[in-house]
């Protein structure tokens, strides 16, 4: 209701909503135009991107693994990217997708962990907190057609638990023991699920990291945006440990007695 | 053309009138294609050609070459056919694994297979598989793509053991392990931890019991052997278990310079488990309106023939 | 730049049927994206309250945002109203909650199953926007259109003529029931590629009904929580892998 009579039989926006009435989730944003800001676009595509992160889970802990590259689109740039990230003493993530907004999300993961420090209240975040709190921020920012242009994979182990899960630009999340992203889905996948699936008490860590070193080469091999220089993250009740850059060994003399495409001979 | 009817073969120029004249020559017509873009642009989905999605696999070993596939085709998302052949015949010793559209495969190959024994009763000698190679790679190109055929070719012929791919637009890769269709990616992965140079085949049949492709061959190393012929299946199984285009069973082909031996239905992890209840219909379930019952027999008159009983022999 | 699609479709399919005291709601356990199967174990179907099971198909992400927030609502109507929410009224604000937002909706295909204020079985399943009705059996999700057709001929019994002097039952029994579920998802998974891995069926029961049909189903385990008398229990079978 308008109170004013000098409005009543003029020109009026019924988009505006002037009193409050409407409830608060459907008000109208009436606020005055920002042109530029309106003008900034939001649909994306990743620019500086990071390839496959794999994740297995085996008998004390997680074990993670992910190249230490950043390309920019066909360009190896940046060839010495961190791109498993702990977050506390329970937890590792690892993205692939764009890195700058990675690099976002380890500045939001690291005000949330200032704010839970701060309540000191003796709890502290662990896996299943993160995974929860990446989840919603990543299904937030999709519905505003605003994606974090990242697929994440949440790994750690608390309280004698282990934990895996993968989030994504679409807030899509799913859990399993093992997971991969990105070109990982296609060629790692099939081999973890081969190796760990049913043996996730059994296998011990050096079985966990051959596992993922021969994935990781296989990936070398057929992914045309990766590295053979990378890092293996393992979680256990000791704590995170991030591995130094591992150097993959490489065989390419597999088809030197091959001449030509087809018929020819020499 | 200045008409946009785009023509496979540009020897002649062909004013557009004249194509409503009976002949029609050999090849694709692809005199329907403005029509088709332009039902395309109205939002007219094209019909879905039935396709293998699709593993098959091939690899070199000590005696000759092993091809895989799975057996699952499918039309989008629904399976047209639980276990058909993607293994085809091209010669005794030459065969083809085909991925893509399933008519496509079938016919490029039975095409190439009855051109390849003509040309061996013309040359005298056993066809080699780089005659093969050629003839496909020839034909699909000229095709450009359209022709949606991708294929492994392998064989023994005098000159040795050969494994090509080729590519729906004609391109071929000599290779010693090679992979194609929606599950190459997860084949190859096998592929490529497990080829090594002059593998051998091993003759064990797969314990049925326990299906070596769920065997963790680190955690149980006593049991691992090198086979060509196990690494193919485990190849094709990753495919068939991670990849939705391929499933049902493993048929398998093992070429040699003296012998060919199809393992058709080679591993068979996937089978129904039995339906729960049973769906017969009573007589009478759908309503009869009415019945007419008719001898087809008219009349029947035995007469017996005195002499010898028939030579069937 | 092709612009950022915020949907995908993530495969599996879900069922439910309504006895005449009982309801059964099933889903496959696999998710898929393309050609890719995301994980063999990712439940679609969620017990909200004793009496409610809501299962979601269709893209997960939305899915599981829905039921957590219908969950939400569910246990603010506990704490202001000291009972649970009867199964019509959550089926009402299952649309209302979906058309608010219509203009950029959850892309799920809901089936809501439970017992009714009255004892009896109930079915409910709505559209993406919040279209919804009561009824006694519904498939949703890609394997539709090979399901639904199947349960109208054997819950329905459409196109079948009763034996004379006989009619077709209104309500099967539980142990038909399941076996029928079994066998839809088990054919499902035959010629449906995004359909597989695994079975989880949800079966809630009337107040002083009793277990009868539960016994000899292996691998029963209990949810149930309230002491109102209904009672829910979950069942998991394995499917085909390929």
């Amino acid at each position: 209701m308008d109170h004013f009579p000098t409005n009543w039989g003029r020109p009026r926006n019924d988009m505006f909503d002037a009193y409050g009435t409407y409830p608060i989730h459907q008000r109208p944003d009436n606020r005055p135009k920002d042109t530029f800001a309106d003008s900034v676009q939001r649909t994306q595509q990743p620019i500086v991107t990071g390839t496959s992160v794999l994740a297995i889970k085996f008998k004390d802990g997680i074990m993670m693994a992910a190249d230490n590259l950043a390309s920019y689109g066909s360009l190896a740039r940046f060839k010495d990217v961190q791109r498993l990230h702990p977050v506390g003493r329970y937890t590792v993530i690892g993205a692939g997708g764009d890195m700058s907004d990675f690099q976002h999300i380890q500045h939001i993961l690291e005000e949330v962990q200032i704010a839970e420090s701060t309540q000191q209240d003796g709890h502290e975040l662990g896996p299943v907190e993160i995974h929860e709190y990446m989840s919603q921020v990543m299904y937030a920012r999709r519905s505003k057609l605003d994606p974090l242009w990242n697929s994440l994979l949440i790994g750690g182990f608390k309280d004698g638990k282990r934990f895996l899960s993968y989030v994504d630009l679409l807030g899509t999340t799913y859990s399993a023991s093992t997971l991969a992203t990105g070109f990982g889905a296609y060629i790692a996948q099939p081999l973890l699920r081969k190796a760990v699936e049913g043996h996730e008490d059994d296998l011990t860590a050096e079985q966990a990291q051959n596992i993922l070193e021969y994935c990781m080469r296989v990936l070398f091999y057929r992914d045309a945006r990766s590295l053979d220089k990378y890092q293996i993250a393992t979680i256990t009740a000791e704590g995170v440990n991030i591995s130094g850059s591992l150097k993959l060994q490489t065989s390419w003399d597999f088809a030197e007695n091959i001449r030509g495409y087809g018929a020819q001979t020499q | 053309m200045e008409c946009g009817v785009r023509c496979p073969r540009r020897r002649r120029v062909r004013p557009f009138c004249t194509q409503t004249a009976m002949y029609r020559g050999p090849g694709f017509d692809f005199s329907n294609s403005l029509r088709n873009d332009f039902l395309q642009h109205k939002g007219v989905a094209l019909p879905k050609a039935t396709s293998t999605g699709t593993t098959i696999v091939g690899c070199i070993f000590k005696d000759g070459i092993i091809l895989g596939a799975d057996t699952r085709a499918t039309e989008g998302e629904i399976v047209a056919d639980k276990n058909c052949e993607k293994i085809h015949y091209i010669a005794e010793s030459i065969r083809c694994c085909g991925a893509g559209t399933a008519a496509d495969t079938e016919f490029v190959t039975a095409a190439i297979s009855s051109n390849i024994e003509l040309h061996a009763l013309s040359t005298g000698r056993k066809p080699r598989v780089v005659a093969a190679m050629t003839m496909l790679k020839q034909y699909l190109f000229q095709y450009q793509g359209h022709v949606g055929a991708a294929l492994v070719l392998g064989g023994v012929d005098s000159t040795g053991a050969h494994l090509f791919t080729v590519h729906p637009h004609g391109s071929t890769d000599k290779l010693p392990y090679v992979t194609m269709g929606s599950g190459s990616l997860a084949a190859m992965a096998v592929f490529e931890n497990g080829w090594k140079p002059n593998m051998e085949v091993g003759r064990q049949p797969l314990s049925p019991a326990l299906p070596s492709w769920y065997s963790n061959d680190n955690v149980r190393p006593a049991v691992q052997r090198e086979e060509a012929l196990k690494l193919v299946c485990d190849a094709v199984a990753a495919g068939i278990f991670n990849d939705l285009g391929s499933g049902s069973n493993i048929d398998a082909c093992v070429i040699t310079a003296t012998h060919t031996e199809m393992l058709r239905n080679f591993v068979k992890p996937n089978e129904r488990v039995a339906k729960e209840l049973k769906y017969g219909f009573r007589h009478g379930t759908t309503a009869i309106k009415s019945e007419h019952i008719r001898s087809l027999v008219v009349s029947e008159e035995i007469t017996p023939i005195r002499g010898e009983a028939m030579d069937v022999s | 730049m092709s612009s950022f699609n915020p949907y995908t479709q993530n495969g599996g399919t879900i069922l439910a049927i309504a006895g005449a005291d009982f309801s059964v709601v099933a889903g496959d356990t696999r998710q898929s994206e393309g050609y890719n199967i995301q994980t063999r174990y990712a439940p679609k179907v969620f017990r909200l309250t004793d009496r409610a099971v809501l299962a979601v198909n269709g893209f997960a992400a939305d899915g599981n945002m829905f039921v957590k927030k219908v969950k939400q609502r569910l246990e603010w109507y506990r704490h202001a109203h000291a009972k649970d929410m009867p199964l019509r009224s959550i089926a009402r604000l299952i649309q209302t909650m979906l058309y608010s937002r219509r203009f950029f909706p959850y892309y799920v295909y809901n089936i809501l199953g439970g017992i009714e204020e009255d004892g009896s079985g109930a079915v409910y399943s709505f559209d993406p926007v919040g279209s919804y009705e009561r009824e006694t059996c519904r498939a949703a999700g890609p394997a539709q259109s090979l399901l639904q057709p199947f349960l109208d001929n054997q819950i329905y019994f459409k196109n079948q003529q009763p034996a004379p002097g006989m009619s077709h039952p209104t309500h099967l029994p539980l142990q038909a029931v399941l076996a029928l579920v079994i066998d839809s998802f088990t054919s499902a998974t035959e010629r449906h590629i995004e359909v597989g891995d695994g079975l989880e069926m949800y079966i809630i029961l009337g107040k002083g009904r009793g277990l009868q049909g539960l016994e000899g189903v292996k691998g029963v385990q209990e949810l149930t929580i309230s002491e109102d008398g209904e009672r829910i229990f979950v069942v998991r079978r394995e499917l085909k892998k390929d």
